[in-house]
Order: structure tokens, then C-alpha cells, then sequence
């Protein structure tokens, strides 16, 4: 692969999070009945920056919880090889809740469409919100999301790498380029 | 690895990466809907050549919870050409289409045999006195939960050893995760040798200092026999509060079921803060569910 570019350096990040937070807060008109929800495995940490964040100004606790969608894949039956399954731990009931699911890159939207199913069957919330760090287009269903961090227009052929310091050890975006076969 | 036969040529990362699976399985169970959509488009069959209703149960249940089809065969077979029906038997599943046989069998290496007859995933759900994998499973999954590791524990396994397919794999499979193995039973019951274990024919020996003790049921037809007698084996090997004292404080108890009370334990402490048996028919669920995801997914088919 070939690096292209950077997409977000540690502060515009931080920035675009930060802005993330103080949108979901206007759109949930405050912090109650909201709760965060990070899918596997950069959202969880990115859930809770945003938690963090929601935290300092508004002084308010808003739950953080982790799920895995990897058993409500729609291609478990066809791929050759078997993803590892995580674990989901949400230790709040979510229904009646706003949910914000938070996930690094939004891209076919089959990860959001798996990650709603699963959230149907532990519960109904009130309504699901999805917010991204980054949207890279090329979407396979009707699906949106409502809060982004930033806009990337890109090539079947390109990457999006989203590294996180609790994860990666830095935090960054990039742009890469697959090889020509 | 393409069946679950038994542990042989199993590494401990492989059985610890199944019952990492088999964690988030409980959790699924914990939930009010408690199925997932993973398996949507595989079918699975139950083969019972010998009846046990419990653990086809238990496969059935994991198997819908899964989301997979499931179809269930239940034979009485005749004693004569019993390998030609076997084969048979399999060979008109497969023609149905099916991925994955759980294969229960009163005679061992039925469930190796029926890898080279169908192409689907075999698992064996008990062949004779070689192997029942899934319990084995299950019951070291109820032992971390209990003992948080089973890295140098020591775990008393007590009863008629000679015919117990699931002494057998717990031999195989607790030593792979750092667990000292002792068997115990009368000299009738106790074979010559068992890779993997320590045998004796002195229940305190192994009861000593255990952290975990695994009571084994004991079936009339040995007693039918000639091979013990009852009030003989009640009165050296039945497990008992008095004692259990050898073992460790609150060492905790498992039994395969179904137990025969006041025979090979002491009827109170079935009940008693310390057995697991309700834990291990729960775990049996969640462990049979990782089991069906690891064999199906990812498979060519």
C-alpha cells in the first residue's frame, strides 16, 4: 500500500470530536436519557472521548457502552475466514434511550445496518443516532449518519486509516493506496 | 481445525480462543433475545445413534440461538452391521444438505469414521468411552469461571474412570490449560493407564488439597456386572462433605449428570453452595454455540 495524504492531524481530531460532542448534545437538547455506543474496536475509544468531552462542558455523566457486531454480519456464511468474536457489554438498559452509535469510518454502512439489528435485540431505544469520525462515501445501503467529523471523498481502491492513541499510539488519519494487482 | 473429534493435536491458544468465543456466547444468553442471526443459512443435524436427551438438547438449543436450521435423527440401530447403518444413515443427511453433524454414538470412532463418509463439519457429541468433547469444553469453561485460572490446579476427577468417555477428555483437555489431573475409583473401575492423569485407588489422595473435584455418575450395568459393588463403592468412594474436607476450603463440585443422589455423592451436596452443576448445563449452551462458530465460519462450502 501507498501512503497518500493525511486527513486529520491530533488537533483537527480533536476539534472534530470535540464538535461531534457539543452537536449531539444540541441534537439530544441536553444529556438526558443519552447514552454512547462504541463499536468494536476504534469506536469504543472514540465513544469515550466524546463522553469525555461532554463531560467537561457540561458536567454530566453520559454511559458509554461496547458493542461487537461480528455475529450479526451478513456475510458470515460466505467468507473464508472466521472473524473473532468480541464482547458486547452495555451495563444500561437502552430501552427509552437516544443512542449514539460511534463508529471511525462509515463506508458500505453494513457495519451500521449489523450494529442497529444488534441493538434491536437488546432492546428499544427511544432512537439511534450514528456519528463517524470519518465518512468515506461508497455507501451499499440507505443508511446516513447524522454526525461526521469529516467528509472524505475517496477511491474504491484507497484506505482509510483512522489510528487512535489508545489503540495506535498516536492520533491520526491517513489516506492510502492499494497496490495495482 | 475442521472437526471436534477430541483434543489431540489441539493447542492450548486454540481451546483458549474457543472459550473466549464461548463468553460472549453467555453474554448472549444473559440477553432478552437471546438469539443471534450467525449462522442464518447453515443447517445442523443431531445424529443420535444412542440416546441422550440432554445434550441433544443442548446442541439444539445452541444451534437455534445460532440461528441455524436443525434437524434431528434419533436411531436405534441393530446390533448386526452396525457400521454399514451408521454410514447409511449419514450418507442420506448429507444428501439433505447438511453442514454440520453432532454425532452421539455408543461405540467409539464413529464420529472419525463419519469425516470420510460426509463432507460437512463433524462434532462429537459422545462416541463410546473415548470421547465427549464438548463436555470436557464445558466443564473447563466452569472451572476458569470458578477458579479464575486452572494454571497449576489441581482437579480430583472421582468415579468409574474406565468407562467415562468424559474422564477421558477432561484428561486430554485440562492438562493443555495448566491443570495437575488426579483420577480416583475402585481398582475395577480405574484403567491400567491414562496418559495425562494420576490414577489411584485412594479417593483421598486425590481429594487432597484438590481445588476442584468432578464427581463421575456411576451406572447400574457395572454394578450388573460384577465390576463394583454398591454399598463397597459408597463406602470408599462416595464424595462426601466429611470428605470433601481433604480438598481445599469450598473447592468447588461438578457431575456430569444425571446424578444418582446418595450413590456416587453425597445427596446435600448437590445442592449445596459449592456444587456447579446448574453453571456447567448453562456453560454447556454457550460452549456448544462457540463450538458451531468456529467449525462454520470461514468454511469453505
Amino acid at each position: 500500500m501507498r501512503f497518500k495524504a493525511e486527513l486529520l492531524n491530533a488537533e483537527e481530531m480533536r476539534r472534530a470530536l470535540y464538535r461531534i460532542a457539543h452537536e449531539i448534545v444540541e441534537a439530544n437538547k441536553g444529556v438526558e436519557g443519552l447514552a454512547l455506543i462504541g463499536i468494536h474496536t476504534r469506536g469504543i475509544p472514540l465513544a469515550e472521548r466524546i463522553a469525555r468531552y461532554i463531560r467537561e462542558f457540561e458536567g454530566k455523566e453520559v454511559p458509554v457502552g461496547i458493542l461487537d457486531i461480528t455475529l450479526y454480519r451478513d456475510d458470515l456464511s460466505e467468507i473464508g475466514v472466521r472473524p473473532q468474536v468480541r464482547e458486547t457489554r452495555i451495563p444500561f438498559d437502552i430501552t427509552g434511550k437516544a443512542l449514539v452509535l460511534v463508529d471511525d469510518v462509515l463506508y458500505t454502512g453494513r457495519t451500521a445496518r449489523a450494529a442497529l439489528d444488534a441493538l434491536m435485540d437488546l432492546g428499544r431505544p427511544r432512537r439511534i443516532y450514528l456519528a463517524v469520525l470519518v465518512d468515506r462515501g461508497h455507501r451499499e445501503l440507505p443508511i446516513r449518519a447524522d454526525f461526521v467529523g469529516k467528509n472524505v471523498p475517496t477511491a474504491r481502491n484507497e484506505v482509510v486509516k483512522v489510528k487512535l492513541s489508545e489503540v495506535d499510539g498516536e492520533d491520526r488519519v491517513e489516506l492510502w493506496e492499494k497496490e495495482e494487482a | 481445525m475442521r472437526h471436534l473429534l477430541d483434543f489431540q493435536g489441539w493447542t492450548r491458544p486454540e481451546v483458549e480462543n474457543l472459550l473466549d468465543t464461548a463468553r460472549v456466547m453467555a453474554e448472549v444468553l444473559e440477553r432478552p433475545v437471546k438469539k443471534v442471526p450467525a449462522l442464518q443459512g447453515f443447517t445442523v443435524a443431531t445424529v443420535f445413534f444412542e440416546p441422550s436427551t440432554r445434550t441433544r438438547i443442548s446442541f439444539e438449543l445452541a444451534a437455534r440461538r445460532m440461528s441455524a436450521d436443525v434437524v434431528s435423527f434419533a436411531a436405534q440401530t441393530s446390533s448386526l452391521q452396525k457400521g454399514e447403518s451408521y454410514k447409511d444413515t449419514l450418507l442420506t443427511l448429507e444428501a439433505m444438505g447438511i453442514d454440520a453433524y453432532v454425532i452421539r454414538a455408543d461405540s467409539a470412532g464413529v464420529p472419525h469414521q463419519a469425516t470420510r463418509w460426509v463432507k460437512g463439519v463433524v462434532i462429537n457429541g459422545g462416541d463410546g468411552r473415548r470421547a465427549h468433547p464438548t463436555q470436557a469444553l464445558l466443564d473447563a469453561y466452569t472451572l476458569l469461571e470458578a477458579l479464575g485460572t486452572l494454571e497449576g490446579k489441581k482437579i480430583a476427577i472421582v468415579g468409574d474412570i474406565l468407562h467415562s468417555r468424559v474422564a477421558r477428555s477432561n484428561v486430554e483437555l485440562l492438562p493443555l490449560l495448566g491443570a495437575e489431573v488426579w483420577v480416583a475409583g475402585p481398582p475395577t473401575l480405574l484403567p491400567q493407564t491414562l496418559p495425562g492423569a494420576r490414577l489411584t485407588p485412594h479417593l483421598e489422595e486425590a481429594l487432597a488439597e484438590a481445588d476442584a473435584v468432578m464427581v463421575l455418575r456411576l451406572q447400574k450395568e457395572r454394578m450388573e456386572a460384577g465390576l463394583v459393588h454398591l454399598q463397597d463403592y459408597i463406602a470408599h468412594y462416595q464424595v462426601t462433605e466429611e470428605r470433601l474436607r481433604k480438598a481445599k476450603p469450598n473447592a468447588p463440585l461438578l457431575h456430569p449428570g444425571p446424578m444418582n443422589r446418595d450413590i456416587e455423592l453425597e445427596g446435600t451436596l448437590a445442592d449445596s453452595e459449592r456444587s456447579l452443576v446448574n453453571r456447567q448445563v448453562r456453560n454447556g449452551q454457550a460452549v456448544r454455540m462457540a463450538v458451531l462458530y468456529h467449525l462454520l465460519v470461514g468454511k469453505e462450502r
